[in-house]
């Protein structure tokens, strides 16, 4: 069936089966490979993206429920090739190992701080909860993100989904 | 992993919800909100209905207000929304606290408390509270609406007493801001189903996963309320329960754990 949705700020419409999950026409569809199926069973979050501006899991989001509305994948992010401010952190803090992990963390992050702009470690750990680095390089990601939230730059928003 | 084939169907309405559900009444059809119970499921092939009815995105079906002495929340409010909501907080904060528990951030954005309670998981953290709080779910049918008391609302395994072609359309929370309430659910892994959790609000006290539903700890409650301590009520917390046993928990060990968790709620009470 034929689907209307807006992707990183353009506008698309593509045929896609109603079976087919978000992080697959993200991938498969829209060439846009940065969300990851790590787990596919909604724990890892590596396929982490934000849906109007809060973070989903895309392995658990059918591509025809988000028809009319706003995804945003890590390739979204940077702006006239600027950095994003929350991957600048985790570049600068070294937030990452393998890496496999990072686009859905990146996008968890930016999720976190636009609903708590300003959260303590122990509110960052919490909020992350939902995303699984196997190298096991959580203080880092932590660190990162309490870098970028000093960075500030972070536009609050309402919990919308 | 994919899901089997099915057709898909956006309802414009409520009532066109279950329309569709009545229409399609031979074809296995499901209604789909956020999708974080079936979707799941339906990725492992346990679920195969042919035809996904959403009514995920209609706006009569989310919102939550103050009506009267309770608090009406929309089926497809998601558990961020209820987790952060000023009125649930302050006026129903056993559920605030619940929805907070459920999963982890991104399952919040998306699952809902009207698909949590139709899933029925005796495992889930707001069937418990529902039963707690003493709610009621409200549900719209082919013959109109009506009203399921939360006792008479979970009948087995993951089933309800929604008949086929009804949906629930809100769920109604009886306001008591100032009461005293305790919550325990006792996990060995972040973001998991509990292993046994209690919830205990006024002379309620609720049991997740002591068997094939959430349940009422009725010998503990009525020791409370004959005037037994929380300790000595919380012995009682067991009674006449026939948990499951899996790899986290024989049922002896579940007993245990229901024990000290009323205990725990009952002492911690705010």
């Amino acid at each position: 069936m034929q689907v209307e949705l807006t992707v990183n700020g353009k506008s698309r419409s593509d045929d896609v089966e109603p079976r087919l999950l978000l992080v697959h026409y993200l991938r498969e569809v829209c060439g846009l490979r940065a969300a990851n199926v790590g787990c596919d069973t909604t724990s890892c979050g590596a396929c982490t993206v934000l849906l109007n501006g809060s973070s989903v899991k895309s392995c658990t989001v059918l591509t025809v429920q988000t028809a009319g509305q706003e995804v945003t994948t890590a390739e979204g992010l940077a702006a006239d090739g600027e950095l994003h401010p929350v991957q600048a952190a985790f570049r600068a803090e070294h937030g990452l190992q393998c890496g496999f992990c990072t686009p859905g963390m990146v996008m968890a992050a930016v999720g976190l701080l636009s609903e708590n702009p300003h959260p303590t470690e122990t509110e960052v750990r919490e909020g992350l909860e939902g995303n699984f680095c196997r190298c096991t390089g959580y203080h880092n990601i932590v660190r990162a993100v309490l870098a970028a939230a000093d960075a500030g730059h972070i536009e609050p928003a309402e919990v919308r989904s | 992993m994919i899901p089997a084939p099915f057709d898909y169907v956006a309802a414009d309405s409520p009532q066109h919800a279950v329309d569709l559900l009545e229409r399609h009444a031979d074809d296995d059809a499901k209604l789909l909100a956020g999708g974080h119970s079936l979707l799941p499921m339906m990725k492992l092939r346990l679920a195969t209905p042919s035809v996904l009815i959403d009514i995920g995105r209609l706006s009569e079906l989310r919102g939550i207000r103050a009506d009267g002495d309770e608090i009406v929340i929309g089926a497809a409010t998601p558990h961020a929304v209820l987790a952060g909501s000023d009125l649930v907080r302050a006026e129903a904060p056993l559920l605030a606290h619940s929805a907070a528990q459920v999963g982890d951030p991104q399952i919040r954005h998306r699952g809902t408390i009207g698909g949590s309670l139709a899933h029925a998981d005796p495992a889930a953290d707001l069937p418990m509270a529902l039963l707690a709080l003493g709610g009621t779910v409200d549900v719209l049918g082919v013959d109109g609406s009506r009203g399921i008391a939360a006792d008479d609302f979970f009948t087995g395994f993951f089933e309800t007493s929604l008949e086929p072609g009804e949906l629930i359309a809100s769920v109604r929370i009886p306001r008591s801001p100032g009461a005293a309430w305790g919550y325990q659910k006792f996990v060995r892994r972040a973001n998991d189903w509990a292993i046994v959790g209690a919830a205990a609000i006024g002379g309620r006290i609720a049991l997740a996963n002591m068997g094939p539903t959430p349940l009422r700890a009725r010998a503990a409650e009525r020791a409370l309320a004959e005037g037994a301590s929380p300790a000595e009520a919380a012995e009682l917390a067991a009674e006449g329960t026939e948990p499951g046993e899996d790899v986290h928990a024989d049922r002896e060990y579940r007993r245990h754990l229901a024990r000290v968790l009323v205990r725990r709620a009952l002492e911690n009470r705010t």
